[in-house]
Order: structure tokens, then C-alpha cells, then sequence
């Protein structure tokens, strides 16, 4: 399994319900179902990760996370899911309040802009950073909505979300010493575990 | 004239006749006393009967869904893009069962059959089906063919309703629902629709109060109006464009109302004009009826979670993008209601020009989702 997914995989408690946002191909949730009795759905738009979360036994939901997620009740599932799509997202402020309404905690990962590649790229070349990890030039990469952790957090913090566990890894999903010192600089991809203000702690 | 059917194709088929002589009771009060039906099937039943599939047709469907009942014949069963071996439902692993609902007009017993209590045929004294009453002459069906369990009922349009039902009315008998181009009930605008359809049969002077059988005539006219009517419905607005533009027949305009000037007035014509060759008025009648009238959940105060809630089939619900007879929309409403009841449900919604008759074409992504999904049930 991806790396990230298998860090994500111990904040979700067995057979609890999970809806998982830009499901992908679906690895996640036909994982935790072998594994840990979860049951849900996972949302994708692509029909190629569509096509293979069907042959999974995956429950796929055609769905667009910018038009909304209205559908799902208030508190109607454990856990939400989204992992490298905040970044992708029309309106990852709106998709964010959404997944607290919905879930009791939420579980998100985005790539950090703050790290110091990104940094050390835009300082000394003025331009937008392009890596093999984000290897989209400014005009055409479906990654529109750039933060870093601290932008998150702040966020986190205005719509009353809580931090409840956060881990900041590298490229290979590794949280070695240096991205735990200095987060920010050094993390490459971050792991939140938060809960919305009317949410009863796990 | 061919020598051979397509290697993919189940081939020729022979149509079977049921009876059934216990009275079946139906929604309006009625109850009919004795009735056949007529069905097609494809594929063997296995040993522990597990690996059947029933098959429900929309308004104007029948039991011939794939294959051919002879070498001469033109154009294979109404699903033969989809059923055969090889195809999204494999008659090479399913026993797929497909009837002509009653009150239709292709053999099993309807309006246009002999009322056995007058000899005459029964027209408009035929009883007013429902899609719940279809659903239980199905399990009468089932339960002869020694069928406990339907591996999955699958339908498109009116089908979709009918596979919806059976998972609502016998949870326990469905193991998977595929409900294609569906909705859990009808709009008031595809109600009006409808109610324009019935008024220009019903206003036909051939009509004759739905006795038009005993008189020796058919109201074609006003059948082919409502067939009209319907058609535009089934199409977008994009592939009618696509198909015929503002194409003339002729070179240039008549200034008159009765020449038929645009390529689309001459094939709605011709569409009319086929269908009222084919098919029985009080027939139709009664479908846009059972459409009309199809609405589980309003005996749980219109809540189709709560209507749901004991069902026990994983569901595969697909839509078209281009489909403004049941849009995509129409189909969210019975996913949401199936993740507000916690059930397994996938859901696509198909990239596709064709409008609400794109469920019976072979769309590259529809046919693989479709068998995908269908591979993943065990039998």
C-alpha cells in the first residue's frame, strides 16, 4: 500500500465508517475492508481510478468534491478521508468545513509549499517550483490551492477545527528527525488527524 | 442473409410461454385470474441455481433482449449490446431470464389479449399494472423456474424501477441491483410528458374508448403522436442536433403545413409511424401509468432512505450526462438515499451525447463499468 495510506490506516479504528474523498483507486478502502471491517464509500471523478475501484469491490460514488457534499448527513461517518486533493480543490476552505460537518474526525494530507525545496526554488530561480514530486508548471497543474502547514493550521484554527495528530514526512512518506524539529521547513507532505467543534473526541 | 450469428451473440432463441392459474392480486384492487407470460433466456441455470439474472424492460420493451429468432432476422434483441458471452452480462456465466411484462403486448397476457370471461379482447378493461405488481408476477416466474435468489435484476428507465422495487419487495431475493438511467420516482415534468402521450391516444376518434380491437381499427394516429412525443424525450438536445441540424428534405422551404421539410419532423415521423405498426395503445397507456404511479417511497412519508433501510442488495446505479428524461440527478437521489441507509452502492455518472437512450448503446465506458461491476458478482 502506498506509504501515506499505511500511516493513515492506524488512525482509522476498525469497523468504523469511512468516506474517503478522491478515493483514487480505491487502495485505501479495499484495504481497511479486507483488514479492519471498514465499511463507506470513496468519491473519485476519473474514470480510469473509477473503473478500478469497481473491479475492487470498492463502493465508488461518482462525485465532484468541488460542487459539494451536501448529500451526506451531519456526523454520518467516523472518519473522512482526503489525501493530495486539498490542493486540487476549487474551494478547500468550503471542502474543509464539509468534512468536519460529515465526519467525526478527518484525516488529510497535502504537499507542504513551505519546505525548503520549494522554498530554495522560488528564492533562487523566481519562479514557481517544479520538482519530480510536484512536477506541474503554474499553468497547467491541477494543483491550484497551494498551502503550507501553517496556512492549514491557521485554517484549522478558523473554522474551530482541532489538531488532534499531525505528522510531517518526506517525499517517501518517511518523519524522520528533521521534518519533526522543524515541520514546516522540512516536511514535505503533511499528515493531519483534526476534529470539528462539535465533535465528540475519538 | 446470414449464414451465422456473431460469435459474441447468444443466437438464436426460442421464446417460452408460462401460465398461471392462481389469480394474482394487483395494486388497483383487481386481481387478474389467470395470465401468461412470455420470456426469453440465455445462458444455463446452475446446479445450486445461483447465477441468474432478470432482466426488466422500459416502456416500450419486450422479452426479446438479445439474440435472434431466426437467421433473417434484422437487428438482434433490444440488449444484445450488453447480453451474450463475453458481454457485460456473460450468458457464459449468468442464466439471464427476460419477459415481456403483463399488460404488454408482445405475449404476455395485456389489454390486447382475450378476456376469457366476454371472449372479447380485454382494451380498456385491462387492469392498471403497477411496477410492484410486475415485480410479483416476476417472482411468480421466478419461483417456477426454480429460482430462489436473483443473482442481480437489472433494468434501464422503467426496467431501473422495477429492479429498484424488487430489492424493496423482496429484499431477500436480490443479491445486486443494477438500476440504469432511473429515478425513485417521476418529475411532474416527465408526468406531463406522459399525460400528453395518453391525451393523443385517448382523443384518437379510433380510440373508441379502448375498444378499438372489437371495431376493427387502431388509433394511429394518436399513437404515434404519443410515440413522438416520447422520442424527443429519449434524445438530447445535442444529439438531435448532431443527428439532423436544421436539415431539409428538399432543397428549399414550402411555405405550407403539411409537406415535411426538416430531416428531424420526417424522422419522428418514421418513428411514429413504426411504432404504431407494433404496439398496442391501451398497452401504452398503461406503462406511462405504472411510470407515473411508481413511487416507493411515498408509504414512508417520502423518505426513500427509510424506504430502503431493510434492503439487503448491493446496488451499481448509472446515469448519463446528456439524459434530461431521468438526469443524472434523478439517479443521485437513489444513491443518496442507499448512503443514508448505509447500503453498497457504486455509482457512475456516463460522459455521453446520447441522451436517455444512451442505456442501450455500447458506450465504451458504460459497457466496462458494466462489466466490471457484473464480473465482481459471485455465483
Amino acid at each position: 500500500m502506498r506509504a501515506d495510506l499505511d500511516i493513515i490506516q492506524e488512525w482509522i479504528p476498525a469497523g468504523s465508517r469511512v468516506l474517503d474523498l478522491g478515493c483514487g483507486n480505491g487502495e485505501l478502502l479495499a484495504w481497511l475492508s479486507e483488514h479492519k471491517g471498514v465499511s463507506g464509500y470513496g468519491l473519485e471523478i476519473d474514470p480510469d481510478n473509477i473503473a478500478q475501484c469497481l473491479r475492487k469491490g470498492v463502493n465508488v460514488l461518482e462525485q465532484n468534491l468541488d460542487q459539494g457534499l451536501g448529500n451526506f448527513a451531519s456526523a454520518s461517518f467516523d472518519v473522512v478521508v482526503m489525501t493530495q486533493s486539498l490542493q486540487a480543490l476549487h474551494y478547500p476552505d468550503k471542502v474543509l468545513a464539509e468534512m468536519l460537518r460529515i465526519g467525526k474526525t478527518c484525516i488529510i494530507t497535502f504537499p507542504n509549499f513551505a519546505h525548503w525545496r520549494c522554498r530554495w526554488y522560488l528564492c533562487s530561480k523566481g519562479r514557481m517550483p517544479v520538482s519530480d514530486f510536484l512536477p506541474y508548471t503554474w499553468y497547467n497543474t491541477p494543483n491550484i490551492h497551494f498551502c503550507t502547514f501553517a496556512d492549514f493550521e491557521r485554517l484549522c484554527h478558523a473554522q474551530n477545527a482541532k489538531v488532534m495528530n499531525h505528522l510531517a514526512v518526506d517525499r517517501e512518506h518517511r518523519h524522520g528527525w528533521a521534518s519533526r524539529i522543524w515541520p514546516n521547513l522540512l516536511g514535505e507532505i503533511g499528515i493531519y488527524r483534526i476534529s470539528g467543534p462539535s465533535a465528540v473526541e475519538a | 442473409m446470414p449464414t451465422a450469428f456473431p460469435p459474441d451473440s447468444v443466437g438464436l432463441v426460442t421464446p417460452q410461454v408460462m401460465h398461471f392459474a392462481e389469480p394474482l392480486a394487483l395494486a388497483c384492487g383487481r386481481s387478474l385470474a389467470d395470465y401468461q407470460l412470455i420470456f426469453e433466456t440465455y445462458g444455463q441455470l446452475n446446479a445450486a441455481a445461483s447465477n441468474a439474472v432478470l432482466i426488466c424492460h422500459a416502456l416500450s420493451g419486450h422479452h426479446h433482449a438479445a439474440g435472434y429468432h431466426s437467421l433473417d432476422e434484422r437487428k438482434p434483441g433490444w440488449w444484445d449490446s450488453c447480453i451474450g458471452p463475453g458481454k457485460p452480462i456473460d450468458t457464459n456465466k449468468f442464466f439471464v431470464v427476460s419477459l415481456n411484462n403483463l399488460g404488454g403486448c408482445n405475449g404476455s397476457t395485456g389489454p390486447s389479449s382475450l378476456n376469457p370471461a366476454t371472449g372479447k379482447p380485454f382494451g380498456a378493461d385491462f387492469p392498471v399494472m403497477t411496477v410492484e405488481d410486475w415485480v410479483h408476477s416476476q417472482a411468480r416466474l421466478a419461483d417456477n423456474l426454480g429460482i430462489g435468489q436473483w443473482a442481480a435484476v437489472i433494468g434501464g428507465s422503467l426496467g431501473g424501477m422495477q429492479a429498484l422495487q424488487w430489492t424493496i419487495s423482496y429484499p431477500e431475493r436480490v443479491r445486486h441491483c443494477l438500476a440504469i438511467a432511473s429515478a425513485p420516482k417521476l418529475s411532474a415534468q416527465n408526468i406531463a410528458f406522459n399525460e400528453v402521450a395518453r391525451q393523443a391516444i385517448l382523443t384518437d376518434p379510433e380510440f373508441h374508448g379502448g375498444h378499438f380491437q372489437e371495431q376493427g381499427v387502431i388509433p394511429k394516429r394518436g399513437l404515434m403522436l404519443a410515440r413522438m412525443v416520447g422520442h424527443i424525450t429519449y434524445l438530447s438536445d445535442d444529439a438531435m442536433g448532431e443527428k439532423f441540424g436544421r436539415g431539409l428534405k428538399s432543397e428549399k422551404l414550402n411555405y405550407d403545413f403539411h409537406s415535411v421539410e426538416f430531416q428531424v419532423e420526417s424522422y419522428l415521423r418514421y418513428q411514429g409511424e413504426e411504432f404504431s405498426g407494433r404496439f398496442d395503445a391501451n398497452t401504452y397507456l398503461l406503462m406511462t401509468k405504472a411510470l407515473d404511479y411508481f413511487d416507493p417511497a411515498a408509504k414512508h412519508d417520502g423518505d426513500l432512505a427509510k424506504t430502503l433501510a431493510h434492503v439487503t442488495a448491493d446496488f451499481c446505479l448509472m446515469s448519463f450526462t446528456t439524459d434530461w428524461r431521468f438526469s443524472p440527478a434523478r439517479s443521485r437521489e437513489i444513491v443518496d438515499a442507499l448512503t443514508a441507509a448505509r447500503k453498497n452502492v457504486c455509482y457512475l455518472e456516463i460522459d455521453a451525447p446520447q441522451g436517455h437512450d444512451a442505456f442501450l448503446m455500447p458506450i465504451p465506458r458504460y459497457v466496462q463499468a458494466f462489466d466490471s461491476y457484473m464480473k465482481r458478482i459471485e455465483v
